[in-house]
């Protein structure tokens, strides 16, 4: 209904409805990059949730699927504790206010592909020793946070990213309740918070903890002056709060990770809007110490984007092409590295992607999670699937992944789906069987 | 204004009038927002230039639904024609004012560049050729003629 709607009146309006073409190659470190083209309506594609009903998300052969929770309060990113207890950021921030006509419409529109329940705040713990699928306990671990979203453990605390603050909490291992004051760590940049996810990865030492801040725009349209610190990897070190930024024009790092063999910073980033349906596409790429990524003024390099002025070109000479082309209005929201073997066989060294779904092209991407596959420490072959199913064949949503995390103590993967509010485990088939807890 | 409806054209000419002075004066604003937004590129001017634009089209439209009916009311009469240009004049500034609607709803320096501020100068032009026609009487005084 909303894509007749829309296409009906992009036709009265003269714009040509977003169909993308199938022969250009997004992914990969060589990404096909059509001409930017501009429609005087946004091609809108929301896939109409509809639930999960009585089907399961597909994953290849050999493994299972199972729901380890559901009933969630929008879960967003995990964590694996030392002890295997399972952690989830359940929560919504964000709400910028509109500012023109096109905001409130906007807004309304894609409401309709996001889930109806209320924002958790809140971090649920899942604990299953015995790794059978089926949490012998769950709990609300930690309550009235806010828009909690990149977790970090080390050294005895829990550090949690909320939208306006990274804060910790002191942990003992087993516990699981925490009543104790969060303690501040640094302020975030929070103001208007258009892209309010605060991602976390702690570096492999565990001195440093990175922050990925995202732009409080598509492209500037709020004014340049409210991305002063937005669009930036911040580097904060663990005992004393100072901070830098590592990483500029990085525009929406959504999730954090170290990569295991070289234990360099990576960051899957979402990137801008409204020049096409096969513009931009959103990236995995390592995070280089001072690298400007070219948001607003230019994208995957020296692209300039048209929209942003004054133009900078001695930041756009400057401008880093990220390392791996996820594909164009994916939602890459999810990353966790395979670590010690991963699953084995063409799943041991590499990258799980979650990809949460386009809005801003007809013929819809991402809604998956896939598998990058990595050779000493870089990507090295095409973006395989791994997990599917989150749309049916007529295009509506059972489910969106948001955060994944690959659990290298029990062979297992975590998809956080923010749409069914569900946690899916996704398991080797002999694996499944019970074990001892680790 | 010697027709026996006079009362009641009186009061609907009023309320006309009120509509129509929505375009006029919003869509001269929206241009000299454009116009600021392209000689300082702040947002806040392009902005105001979205919202003016979507306020002289809920006046327009009304307007424009106006000079409709009044033209299918006029047909067998000698207003006919005058009619028919002031709804075709109106119908035009409306339909380029939507159109200039959705290219402000783009972002950044998009939302007017030279496109733009150009549908805005038309949609004043339009606005202001309409109430000439409108204030100046030629409505209805080819209907008492």
């Amino acid at each position: 209904m909303i894509r007749s709607i829309t296409c009906a009146v992009a036709v009265l309006a003269l714009a040509a409805c977003g169909r993308s073409d199938p022969g250009l190659d997004q992914t990969g470190p060589e990404p096909d990059l059509p001409g930017v083209r501009q429609t005087l309506l946004p091609p809108m594609k929301i896939a109409k949730p509809i639930g999960w009903g009585d089907a399961l998300p597909t994953v290849p052969t050999g493994y299972t699927v199972t729901a380890m929770a559901t009933d969630l309060q929008i879960p967003r990113q995990m964590l694996v504790l030392p002890n295997g207890d399972i952690l989830v950021a359940e929560g919504r921030g964000g709400g910028a206010p509109a500012l023109r006509p096109k905001d409130v419409i906007a807004g309304v529109i894609k409401k309709q592909g996001n889930t109806k329940v209320a924002s958790g705040n809140r971090i649920t713990l899942l604990r299953d020793a015995d790794n059978d699928g089926r949490p012998e306990v769950r709990s609300v671990f930690i309550d009235n946070l806010n828009a909690p979203y990149g977790l970090a453990f080390v050294e005895g605390y829990l550090y949690v990213a909320e939208q306006d603050a990274l804060v910790r909490f002191p942990y003992q291992p087993g516990q699981t309740r925490i009543t104790a004051a969060a303690e501040e760590v640094t302020k975030l940049p929070s103001q208007i918070n258009h892209h309010w996810t605060k991602s976390l990865a702690a570096s492999a030492d565990g001195q440093t903890l990175y922050v990925g801040i995202g732009s409080n725009s598509n492209i500037g349209e709020r004014g340049l002056a409210l991305e002063e610190e937005r669009a930036v990897v911040w580097a904060i070190d663990r005992t004393t709060g100072a901070r830098r930024t590592v990483a500029r024009g990085i525009r929406n790092p959504t999730a954090l990770a170290i990569e295991p063999t070289t234990s360099a910073l990576w960051a899957v980033v979402n990137e801008r809007d409204e020049i096409g349906p096969q513009l931009v596409p959103d990236y995995l790429t390592s995070v280089r110490e001072g690298g400007f990524y070219g948001w607003p003024y230019s994208y995957w390099g020296q692209n300039i984007d048209p929209r942003v002025r004054p133009q900078k070109p001695e930041l756009v000479a400057a401008a880093i092409r990220p390392d791996y082309a996820l594909g164009s209005h994916v939602a890459a929201l999810g990353l966790s590295f395979a670590r010690d073997g991963g699953f084995g066989g063409a799943f041991s060294e590499g990258a799980f992607v979650g990809q949460h779904g386009s809005w801003n092209r007809q013929d819809i991407s991402g809604y998956r999670v896939v598998w990058v596959p990595f050779a000493n420490g870089r990507p090295s072959g095409k973006p395989v699937d791994f997990v599917t199913g989150f749309l049916t064949d007529q295009g509506q949503a059972r489910g969106r992944p948001v955060g994944v995390v690959f659990d290298p103590a029990r062979r297992i993967l975590l998809v956080a789906d923010d749409l069914s509010n569900t946690v899916w485990r996704i398991a080797p088939r002999a694996a499944a069987a019970p074990r001892p807890a680790p | 204004m010697q027709s026996l409806r006079a009362g009641a054209s009186a009061a609907e000419g009023a309320v006309h009038g009120i509509l129509l002075a929505f375009p006029i004066a919003l869509f001269t604003t929206a241009l000299i927002t454009d116009i600021a937004y392209l000689r300082t590129a702040q947002v806040q001017w392009t902005n105001f230039s979205s919202w003016l634009i979507a306020g002289a089209l809920v006046g327009g439209g009304a307007v424009l639904a106006w000079s409709l009916i009044r033209l299918l009311f006029a047909w067998r009469t000698p207003a006919r024609r005058v009619r028919m240009v002031y709804a075709a004049v109106v119908a035009v500034m409306w339909v380029l004012g939507l159109i200039n609607a959705f290219k402000h709803s783009q972002d950044a320096w998009t939302s007017v560049g030279a496109f733009g501020v150009t549908l805005s100068l038309i949609c004043t032009l339009l606005a202001l050729a309409a109430g000439v026609i409108a204030f100046s009487g030629r409505l209805d005084r080819e209907v008492i003629r």
